[in-house]
């Protein structure tokens, strides 16, 4: 044994080193085309996006210069930018307790059903899905002030026909609707998975302690333990709902007067429709803001609980 | 176990039985009745695509048509958008895109997770960032780029800013993370080539974390509208959240019958693959998810 070792000892280091060769060898060779598509597709168009937000950039024409911070003062100025925002955190304001709350709630109730449980899993996860556009087309005919069979349901409780989707009051909040349709089930989903990891005899233990209530068990024992996947859900949430822009696209197009006009869409139509290419990229850079501003509270939520969990 | 079950069923007098009862119909009632918020679209677009017009264009409410239109709103459906070429645009470009993101993010994240390199590290803050980063970002750039190349309104274009997935990346380092050293050591020993050693060892235990990554990445493609409304004016390479809103403008919002089988047509291969692949669509949401 001993010799075997010695012989092993004795070849090592020049096997280890031409191994250690391979192995810088092999990882720039494996690491190479994600990292050149990274850097094209990416990082390069993130450090163009902020030069172009820096000028008076648009898409043909004949001289470009720079502008230094105008496209930024002037959005910060725009009635039209500044209402953008607040119909977008309004938005996120609506969906956020509904698509996280609700969910929760369907969450801890499917949890508890055993015979039942994959038809509400279904049911529920079945919108996340389907293709949002054409479901869009769907929930349009759907809520029609006339012909849909909500009004219908109205109309059976004696109240006023509602036009959801052309009433300033109403086109934001229903489409705020139409997003928690989309994204309870996907946090269901989630929350299932959390509540899979608490473990049983917690909750046999809290009985004898005299925790019998329903409600009891979920305020000390599923809502704290869920505490980080709550936290996630409404980090990805808020995120997701930020970037709301198809519904916008297909049903309202920022209308009624501009109720609906969110921070996407504006850039969309700055950028892509009217080719201000310098002025939406500074909205592009305003946009991306909120999100690292979102991402870096996740990733310091993520971190506490590496720590602490 | 049992021993632990029986003083909780011996506290269980009527009262508490009732309790429980009254519990459960209470939570099935509630669950119904969110069920018929979440089912209520679809089955109202189900119903609306085999009905005529004249029982679409009434305010007497049925569920099954009086007379059945179902094969005249499909094939006007049909005959009216391309809507067979939308589908298969849809499949050419998330097949396209998942491909190119294998292909990439699988050796990338085991090289990330198993081989010391110079760069190693920076790589990952990196992808790391690139995790922050939504599409809508690069898109102006990248659209400036293609204009240049004359490269819109082509399938290289709706595929080109997805090529790389960080999420990937990401996703096949953790997973490939925990897989075991000496099996890679013995395998090289064996006289194995590192690139035998991914895709015939390390990419075969991995099958979960590529599957639902898989399942992933087709649903956000299938579904992406944002990117194929700008790259993409060319009706006859509309994928089929674009096609369908093409398809709703010239209709204008008027003949629902075949608005509704259009979008039932759209949206059904991915509802009927979930409900085949229900156990794998949601781990893979829920790995996805989780990160």
């Amino acid at each position: 044994v001993s010799a075997a070792a010695a012989t092993l000892s004795h070849a090592g280091p020049p096997l280890r080193l031409r191994q250690r060769r391979i192995e810088r060898l092999t990882g720039w060779g494996f690491a190479l085309p994600a990292f050149v598509l990274l850097l094209l597709v990416n990082l390069a168009p993130l450090v163009v996006l902020l030069i172009l937000s820096f000028t008076d950039y648009q898409l043909g024409a004949i001289s470009t210069k720079f502008v230094g911070l105008d496209n930024f003062t002037t959005a910060f100025g725009d009635a039209t930018v500044r209402r953008a925002f607040g119909n977008t955190f309004l938005y996120v304001l609506i969906v956020l307790p509904g698509a996280v709350i609700g969910a929760l709630v369907v969450a801890v109730l499917v949890h508890a059903r055993k015979r039942s449980r994959w038809v509400y899993e279904i049911i529920y996860f079945l919108p996340v899905t389907s293709t949002l556009i054409a479901m869009a087309t769907v929930w349009q005919f759907l809520l029609h002030p006339e012909l849909g069979p909500v009004d219908a349901f109205l109309r059976l409780l004696h109240l006023p026909s509602i036009a959801f989707l052309s009433d300033p009051r109403w086109a934001l909040p229903t489409l705020a609707v139409i997003g928690i349709w989309q994204l309870i089930g996907f946090n269901m989903v989630l929350f299932l998975a959390g509540l899979s990891a608490i473990p049983r005899d917690l909750y046999e233990a809290a009985e004898i302690d005299g925790c019998v209530n329903g409600l009891d068990r979920f305020f000390t024992i599923t809502l704290p333990l869920l505490g980080p996947t709550l936290m996630f859900v409404l980090i990805t949430t808020s995120i997701t709902a930020f970037k709301i822009f198809d519904t916008v696209a297909v049903l309202t197009r920022g209308n009624p007067m501009g109720t609906t006009d969110v921070l996407l869409y504006d850039i969309y139509l700055e950028g892509f429709q009217y080719f201000h290419t310098g002025y939406a990229s500074a909205l592009t850079v305003l946009f991306l803001v909120v999100i690292l501003i979102f991402s870096a509270i996740q990733a310091y939520l993520v971190d506490r609980r590496v720590h602490y969990g | 176990m049992s021993a632990a079950a029986l003083p909780v069923a011996e506290r269980t007098p009527a009262g508490t039985l009732a309790a429980r009862f009254a519990g459960l119909m209470l939570s099935h009632a509630v669950l119904l009745a969110g069920a018929v918020f979440m089912l209520l679209p679809f089955v109202w677009m189900l119903s609306t695509s085999i009905k005529p017009p004249a029982d679409i264009f009434t305010t007497q409410l049925t569920l099954w048509p009086h007379q059945f239109a179902g094969v005249e709103n499909y094939g006007a459906a049909l005959s009216k958008a391309p809507l067979i070429r939308f589908a298969l645009n849809g499949v050419i470009v998330c097949a396209g895109i998942l491909v190119v993101q294998l292909a990439t993010s699988i050796p990338c994240g085991y090289a990330l997770a198993k081989l010391r390199f110079p760069g190693n590290n920076l790589l990952f803050v990196l992808v790391l960032l690139g995790l922050c980063i939504p599409v809508q970002v690069p898109a102006l750039p990248l659209y400036i780029a293609l204009a240049e190349a004359g490269l819109l309104n082509t399938y290289f274009s709706l595929m080109l800013p997805f090529f790389l997935s960080v999420f990937a990346i990401f996703l096949f380092r953790q997973f490939f993370k925990g897989f075991p050293d000496d099996i890679i050591q013995a395998a090289r020993l064996d006289g194995m080539s590192e690139f035998e050693i991914v895709w015939r060892i390390v990419v075969p235990s991995a099958w979960p974390a590529i599957a639902a990554f898989c399942v992933f990445s087709i649903i956000a493609h299938w579904n992406d509208l944002y990117w194929p409304l700008i790259v993409i004016s060319d009706m006859n390479l509309a994928t089929p959240p674009l096609g369908m809103m093409m398809f709703a403008d010239a209709e204008s919002g008027s003949s629902y019958g075949p608005l509704t089988a259009a979008a039932a047509l759209m949206t059904a291969p991915l509802m009927i693959a979930f409900l085949l692949a229900r156990r794998r669509f949601i781990e893979g949401i829920t790995m996805t998810g989780v990160k």
